[in-house]
């Protein structure tokens, strides 16, 4: 190994690094609870690490009605934006039609806005269709941001499957809808569970809309920016960790897909 | 075997009623609750809005955050995408770790940082340990406003560089590596290649992440809250005061359009400056 690779090799552990530690130190944090979080000087390994601070912060009433909030959200703004997506999606991909270009930059630009403005007008007609304060209704908005997603990500995985696989399935006697179902689908599974789980985490990690259209029945997000002022830092860098910890899980899941979900859905 | 030729239309048309509701009609709303004061059509909240004792400091602290954490950004994601060509082994786990902020919110990421910068926090620890402070020390307060831009901007680094790096990454892949093994073969160093060869071929990829990346800059919100709380206002964290602590959601949905305006001026201006010349396209 010559000088050059090494410092190479060291440049590379380095930014690793970079990204590791501070989830590490936040797990310190979070698992060490008050005694950690209070001491000084600081050492890099706690020696009372356990899990009741998380149990502890779970147990502070609404936070864990809190976390049930965010799941139901998430999920549905993953079944809205894939039900509806994913078939926009494979219009796009297996049909030419007039308008094609008009749709692709109408969902393209969905995401071109932030997302204050649509947020700030739905609370006033969430309130009238009694959606305001809900999951329903933060997952309804979630789908907005992660419908674009949706679409251009099944787009271009329908694309990617030979159109002469489903011809075929006509040609043995399958109908269209069950040439797809049973050829088409099982092929796109993989790319189209990866932006779902893409969609859960949009909604999971979305701070300012949860937080606008909620009052009593917050998300987890939402409930922890409104604490933020008089709550302890223990309990603030519990609920840091446990909002982090699936967002890791399915970066990790998602991984051999992330180019495609950004590669091409930033195209 | 040709089917109907409806069928596209059908399968679009739940995306498109879906975000026409909540997407075109907020949009409107919003931009007609800006400009409507007391039921007529005025510039009321807007003057209201850039009257407020909080207005300048909004404007200042965002463009200084954004100008300050976007080319970095871009740098530290360029060095980043180009070093993951050259790692041999591994280079999915490197990926992998390298892209997990990738989906860590953005409150989160402002914990994540709150617990080395606080009062008693690992930085302070670190610096105690080599000598350079006496005992904990705040950093994130008002007196401090250096310290807690560095902060902010540390912690926007941290978490939104991977976005950038995946984008430009799966640019990279898709740039031949025999353009780069000519120019070696002409005698060039590996600074003018990455100059003269892969930058300029890279430069769709730049340019979509640099649109996509300034857009949510300027929509920074929660990072900067729990960092900076009120001493750090922003356009976003205004808007949410105004709307929720305020209640005057005709200020808030001002500093909407603001923010949107704002946003579409930069992505204007990253078409403009960044578009592929004609006689570069495939």
């Amino acid at each position: 190994m010559t000088i050059r690779r090494g410092m190479f090799m060291a440049g590379v552990a380095t930014l690793c690094v970079w990204t590791l530690l501070p989830i590490y130190l936040i797990a310190m944090s979070a698992f060490g609870g008050e005694p950690v979080v209070n001491a000084w000087p600081k050492s890099l390994w706690a020696a009372s690490l356990s899990f009741s601070p998380l149990q502890a912060f779970l147990h502070i009433s609404g936070v864990w009605l809190s976390v049930l909030y965010s799941v139901e959200a998430a999920c549905l703004c993953m079944v809205v934006s894939i039900l509806l997506g994913a078939p926009a999606g494979y219009a796009l991909a297996r049909y030419r039609f007039r308008g094609a270009t008009l749709f692709r930059l109408f969902v393209l630009l969905t995401r071109a806005f932030p997302v204050a403005i649509l947020a700030l007008p739905l609370a006033v007609g969430f309130i009238r269709l009694g959606l305001y304060d809900s999951p329903i209704g933060v997952g309804l908005m979630h789908s907005v941001l992660a419908m674009p997603f949706a679409v251009l990500i099944s787009a271009s995985l329908f694309q990617a499957i030979p159109r002469e696989l489903e011809e075929a399935a006509w040609v043995f006697g399958c109908s269209g809808p069950k040439a797809f179902l049973r050829v088409v689908l099982p092929l796109a599974l993989p790319g189209i569970s990866a932006a779902a789980i893409f969609a859960f985490v949009i909604s999971w990690n979305e701070v300012f809309a949860a937080s606008v259209l909620t009052v009593r029945h917050k998300t987890l997000t939402a409930y922890l920016l409104a604490v933020l002022a008089e709550s302890p830092l223990h309990i603030q860098f519990a609920g840091g960790f446990i909002l982090i910890l699936p967002s890791v899980l399915f970066i990790f899941l998602v991984r051999k897909h992330l180019f495609s979900l950004w590669g091409i859905a930033g195209r | 075997m040709r089917r109907g030729a409806l069928t596209p239309y059908l399968l679009i048309a739940p995306a498109t009623i879906f975000l026409g509701v909540l997407f075109l009609v907020p949009l409107v709303q919003t931009v007609a609750l800006a400009f409507h004061a007391d039921g007529s059509l005025s510039l009321g909240n807007f003057t209201r809005m850039a009257g407020d004792i909080n207005f300048n400091d909004a404007i200042t602290d965002t463009f200084e955050v954004v100008l300050l954490a976007v080319p970095l950004q871009l740098a530290l994601a360029l060095g980043m995408a180009m070093m993951l060509r050259h790692v041999r082994r591994g280079r999915d786990i490197v990926l992998w770790i390298w892209s997990i902020p990738l989906g860590i919110s953005d409150l989160a990421a402002g914990l994540v940082w709150l617990a080395i910068l606080t009062d008693r926090g690992y930085l302070n620890t670190l610096l105690f340990h080599l000598g350079v402070i006496p005992g904990p020390e705040s950093w994130l307060t008002y007196e401090t406003p250096v310290a807690l831009l560095i902060a902010i901007v540390i912690a926007e680094l941290w978490r939104a560089t991977a976005i950038v790096l995946v984008i430009l990454a799966a640019g990279v892949q898709l740039v031949p590596k025999e353009y780069a093994e000519a120019a070696e073969v002409f005698g060039a160093s590996s600074w003018q290649r990455f100059i003269r060869v892969t930058l300029p071929l890279l430069r769709p990829s730049i340019q979509t992440a640099l649109i996509l990346r300034t857009v949510l800059a300027f929509e920074m919100f929660a990072t900067v809250l729990t960092l900076g709380g009120r001493n750090f206002p922003v356009m976003m964290s205004e808007a949410f005061n105004w709307q929720y602590s305020q209640q005057n959601y005709g200020v808030a949905a001002a500093y909407a359009v603001l923010v949107m305006a704002v946003s579409l001026g930069a992505t204007l201006i990253y078409l403009r400056v960044l578009r592929t010349p004609a006689a570069q396209l495939p």
